[in-house]
Protein backbone atom coordinates (compact mmCIF):
# COMPACT_ATOMS: atom_id res chain seq x y z
CA UNK A 1 0.00 0.00 0.00
CA UNK A 2 2.91 2.35 0.85
CA UNK A 3 4.68 1.08 -2.49
CA UNK A 4 1.22 2.05 -4.41
CA UNK A 5 0.59 5.54 -2.85
CA UNK A 6 4.58 6.68 -3.32
CA UNK A 7 4.10 5.30 -7.35
CA UNK A 8 0.90 7.47 -7.64
CA UNK A 9 2.65 10.42 -5.72
CA UNK A 10 5.23 10.11 -8.42
CA UNK A 11 3.15 10.28 -11.20
CA UNK A 12 1.66 12.58 -10.02
CA UNK A 13 4.56 14.86 -9.47
CA UNK A 14 6.00 14.15 -12.52
CA UNK A 15 2.69 14.97 -14.70
CA UNK A 16 2.44 18.15 -12.95
CA UNK A 17 6.62 19.16 -13.60
CA UNK A 18 6.28 18.23 -17.06
CA UNK A 19 2.73 20.08 -17.64
CA UNK A 20 3.40 22.96 -15.55
CA UNK A 21 5.73 25.78 -17.09
CA UNK A 22 6.74 27.13 -13.59
CA UNK A 23 7.90 23.77 -12.33
CA UNK A 24 11.10 24.42 -12.36
CA UNK A 25 11.24 27.97 -10.41
CA UNK A 26 8.92 25.51 -8.15
CA UNK A 27 11.98 23.19 -8.03
CA UNK A 28 8.83 20.17 -8.36
CA UNK A 29 11.42 18.06 -9.91
CA UNK A 30 12.75 17.87 -6.26
CA UNK A 31 9.40 16.23 -5.40
CA UNK A 32 9.71 13.94 -8.51
CA UNK A 33 13.20 12.42 -7.65
CA UNK A 34 11.98 11.70 -4.01
CA UNK A 35 8.96 9.93 -4.66
CA UNK A 36 10.31 8.29 -7.80
CA UNK A 37 13.80 7.06 -5.27
CA UNK A 38 11.74 5.91 -2.87
CA UNK A 39 9.31 4.23 -5.36
CA UNK A 40 12.16 2.09 -7.01
CA UNK A 41 13.92 1.64 -2.98
CA UNK A 42 9.97 0.03 -2.02
CA UNK A 43 9.95 -1.71 -4.74
CA UNK A 44 12.80 -3.70 -4.14
CA UNK A 45 11.33 -4.48 -0.75
CA UNK A 46 8.30 -5.68 -2.09
CA UNK A 47 10.01 -8.24 -4.06
CA UNK A 48 11.86 -9.36 -0.84
CA UNK A 49 8.91 -9.21 0.48
CA UNK A 50 7.38 -11.10 -2.25
CA UNK A 51 9.86 -13.34 -2.03
CA UNK A 52 9.40 -14.35 1.83
CA UNK A 53 5.47 -14.78 1.75
CA UNK A 54 4.84 -15.59 -1.87
CA UNK A 55 1.04 -15.39 -3.01
CA UNK A 56 0.01 -14.21 0.85
CA UNK A 57 1.78 -11.40 0.07
CA UNK A 58 -0.92 -10.20 -2.03
CA UNK A 59 -4.12 -10.67 0.53
CA UNK A 60 -2.83 -8.69 3.62
CA UNK A 61 -4.83 -8.08 7.03
CA UNK A 62 -7.39 -5.41 6.59
CA UNK A 63 -5.63 -3.98 9.73
CA UNK A 64 -2.04 -3.90 8.29
CA UNK A 65 -3.32 -2.40 5.31
CA UNK A 66 -5.09 0.08 7.02
CA UNK A 67 -1.51 1.03 8.73
CA UNK A 68 0.20 1.14 5.58
CA UNK A 69 -2.05 3.03 3.81
CA UNK A 70 -1.75 5.92 6.93
CA UNK A 71 2.14 5.19 6.45
CA UNK A 72 1.95 6.08 2.71
CA UNK A 73 0.15 9.39 3.41
CA UNK A 74 2.45 10.42 5.91
CA UNK A 75 5.21 9.70 3.69
CA UNK A 76 3.58 12.12 1.18
CA UNK A 77 3.03 14.54 3.54
CA UNK A 78 6.41 14.42 4.59
CA UNK A 79 8.04 15.09 1.30
CA UNK A 80 5.71 17.85 0.48
CA UNK A 81 7.27 19.40 4.04
CA UNK A 82 10.73 18.77 2.96
CA UNK A 83 9.80 20.25 -0.49
CA UNK A 84 8.19 23.59 0.51
CA UNK A 85 10.68 24.15 3.18
CA UNK A 86 13.49 23.28 0.00
CA UNK A 87 11.68 26.04 -1.92
CA UNK A 88 11.22 28.70 1.29
CA UNK A 89 15.25 27.87 1.20
CA UNK A 90 15.95 28.68 -2.36
CA UNK A 91 13.20 31.19 -2.63
CA UNK A 92 13.03 31.74 -6.33
CA UNK A 93 10.82 34.40 -6.86
CA UNK A 94 12.51 36.04 -4.49
CA UNK A 95 9.21 36.45 -1.77
CA UNK A 96 10.84 35.52 1.75
CA UNK A 97 13.61 38.09 0.38
CA UNK A 98 11.16 40.91 -0.41
CA UNK A 99 9.29 40.16 2.76
CA UNK A 100 12.36 40.72 4.93
CA UNK A 101 13.53 43.73 3.16
CA UNK A 102 10.13 45.21 3.17
CA UNK A 103 10.35 48.37 5.45
CA UNK A 104 7.15 48.72 7.76
CA UNK B 1 15.72 -2.93 9.80
CA UNK B 2 18.49 -0.26 8.02
CA UNK B 3 18.71 -0.95 4.59
CA UNK B 4 18.16 2.76 3.81
CA UNK B 5 22.00 3.17 5.07
CA UNK B 6 23.35 1.76 1.84
CA UNK B 7 21.70 4.09 -0.65
CA UNK B 8 22.43 6.85 1.95
CA UNK B 9 26.01 5.87 1.77
CA UNK B 10 25.59 6.21 -1.61
CA UNK B 11 23.99 9.63 -2.06
CA UNK B 12 26.87 11.00 0.35
CA UNK B 13 29.31 10.09 -2.46
CA UNK B 14 27.61 10.73 -5.36
CA UNK B 15 26.67 14.44 -3.74
CA UNK B 16 30.61 14.94 -3.30
CA UNK B 17 31.30 14.06 -6.22
CA UNK B 18 29.09 15.65 -8.18
CA UNK B 19 30.09 19.34 -6.28
CA UNK B 20 34.08 18.40 -7.36
CA UNK B 21 32.82 17.72 -10.87
CA UNK B 22 31.07 20.97 -10.99
CA UNK B 23 33.95 23.02 -9.94
CA UNK B 24 35.83 21.22 -12.54
CA UNK B 25 33.89 21.81 -15.17
CA UNK B 26 33.14 25.37 -14.42
CA UNK B 27 37.40 26.02 -14.59
CA UNK B 28 36.94 23.85 -17.80
CA UNK B 29 34.63 25.87 -19.06
CA UNK B 30 36.78 29.13 -18.70
CA UNK B 31 39.93 27.54 -19.56
CA UNK B 32 38.36 25.92 -22.56
CA UNK B 33 36.59 27.90 -25.60
CA UNK B 34 34.09 25.44 -27.25
CA UNK B 35 33.57 25.28 -30.73
CA UNK B 36 31.63 28.21 -32.42
CA UNK B 37 30.61 26.69 -35.37
CA UNK B 38 29.21 23.30 -36.52
CA UNK B 39 27.90 20.20 -35.68
CA UNK B 40 29.92 20.17 -32.33
CA UNK B 41 29.13 23.08 -31.43
CA UNK B 42 25.31 22.68 -30.95
CA UNK B 43 25.96 19.35 -29.70
CA UNK B 44 28.24 20.63 -26.52
CA UNK B 45 25.05 23.75 -26.38
CA UNK B 46 22.54 21.30 -25.82
CA UNK B 47 24.60 18.64 -23.49
CA UNK B 48 23.50 19.00 -19.98
CA UNK B 49 27.15 18.53 -17.70
CA UNK B 50 27.67 15.12 -15.76
CA UNK B 51 27.57 17.11 -13.10
CA UNK B 52 24.03 18.09 -13.15
CA UNK B 53 23.29 14.43 -14.20
CA UNK B 54 24.96 12.81 -11.45
CA UNK B 55 23.04 15.35 -9.14
CA UNK B 56 19.94 13.21 -10.20
CA UNK B 57 20.95 10.32 -8.63
CA UNK B 58 22.04 11.73 -5.59
CA UNK B 59 18.06 13.46 -5.41
CA UNK B 60 17.16 9.82 -6.25
CA UNK B 61 19.00 8.20 -3.78
CA UNK B 62 18.72 11.13 -0.75
CA UNK B 63 15.06 11.28 -1.39
CA UNK B 64 14.18 7.52 -1.15
CA UNK B 65 16.37 7.37 2.15
CA UNK B 66 15.21 9.85 3.68
CA UNK B 67 11.52 8.36 2.95
CA UNK B 68 12.94 5.03 3.67
CA UNK B 69 14.34 6.30 7.21
CA UNK B 70 11.26 7.46 7.96
CA UNK B 71 9.16 4.06 7.71
CA UNK B 72 11.67 2.88 9.64
CA UNK B 73 10.89 5.18 12.02
CA UNK B 74 7.41 4.42 12.03
CA UNK B 75 8.17 0.99 12.59
CA UNK B 76 10.28 1.51 15.52
CA UNK B 77 13.46 0.51 13.94
CA UNK B 78 15.34 3.15 14.25
CA UNK B 79 14.98 5.27 17.80
CA UNK B 80 15.91 8.58 19.42
CA UNK B 81 18.41 7.00 21.44
CA UNK B 82 22.42 5.77 20.80
CA UNK B 83 23.24 3.72 18.55
CA UNK B 84 19.65 4.83 16.93
CA UNK B 85 19.21 1.38 15.43
CA UNK B 86 16.60 -1.26 17.68
CA UNK B 87 18.64 -4.23 16.16
CA UNK B 88 21.72 -3.24 17.53
CA UNK B 89 20.50 -4.11 21.07
CA UNK B 90 20.62 -8.18 20.36
CA UNK B 91 23.66 -10.04 18.54
CA UNK B 92 20.93 -11.86 16.79
CA UNK B 93 19.20 -8.81 15.42
CA UNK B 94 22.16 -7.48 14.53
CA UNK B 95 23.41 -10.06 12.12
CA UNK B 96 20.09 -10.08 10.52
CA UNK B 97 20.27 -6.23 9.98
CA UNK B 98 23.81 -6.65 8.01
CA UNK B 99 22.31 -9.62 6.15
CA UNK B 100 19.33 -7.21 5.42
CA UNK B 101 21.87 -4.09 4.42
CA UNK B 102 23.63 -6.66 2.16
CA UNK B 103 20.68 -7.62 0.44
CA UNK B 104 17.99 -5.25 -0.11
CA UNK B 105 20.26 -2.39 1.24
CA UNK B 106 23.03 -2.80 -1.87
CA UNK B 107 20.23 -4.25 -4.23
CA UNK B 108 18.08 -0.60 -3.34
CA UNK B 109 20.97 1.21 -4.20
CA UNK B 110 21.88 -0.91 -7.96
CA UNK B 111 18.24 -0.54 -8.98
CA UNK B 112 18.55 3.28 -8.33
CA UNK B 113 21.26 3.58 -10.28
CA UNK B 114 20.53 1.32 -12.88
CA UNK B 115 17.35 3.11 -13.75
CA UNK B 116 19.84 6.44 -13.50
CA UNK B 117 21.98 4.64 -16.27
CA UNK B 118 18.93 4.21 -18.31
CA UNK B 119 18.05 7.71 -17.80
CA UNK B 120 21.55 9.03 -19.38
CA UNK B 121 20.78 7.09 -22.34
CA UNK B 122 17.84 7.99 -23.17
CA UNK B 123 18.66 12.26 -22.16
CA UNK B 124 21.90 11.21 -24.80
CA UNK B 125 19.81 10.50 -26.99
CA UNK B 126 17.48 12.93 -27.04
CA UNK B 127 20.33 15.40 -26.85
CA UNK B 128 22.20 14.15 -30.05
CA UNK B 129 18.51 14.21 -31.61
CA UNK B 130 18.01 17.34 -30.44
CA UNK B 131 21.52 18.75 -32.09
CA UNK B 132 21.08 17.18 -35.42
CA UNK B 133 17.82 18.52 -35.72
CA UNK B 134 18.84 22.43 -35.08
CA UNK B 135 22.07 21.33 -37.65
CA UNK B 136 19.34 20.43 -40.15
CA UNK B 137 16.97 23.64 -39.48
CA UNK B 138 20.08 25.84 -40.32
CA UNK B 139 21.33 24.34 -43.44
Amino acid sequence: MTLLITVFAAVIATVVWYANKRSSELKVGILCWMFWGASLMWLVDAIFEYAEQKAEYFTPDPLDMLNDAFLGLSVVALALVIWLVILLIKDPSGRIKDALHKKK
Amino acid sequence: MACFLVPTAEAIVTTVAAKVLQKKEAKAELKLTAPTTGAKALETQEKTAFSRKLMWLSYMLWGGAVLLMFEHVWHGEVVAWFPFLAAMADPADTAEMLHEMATAGVLMAVVVTAVWAVMLVVTSAIEKRAAKSQLQNQE
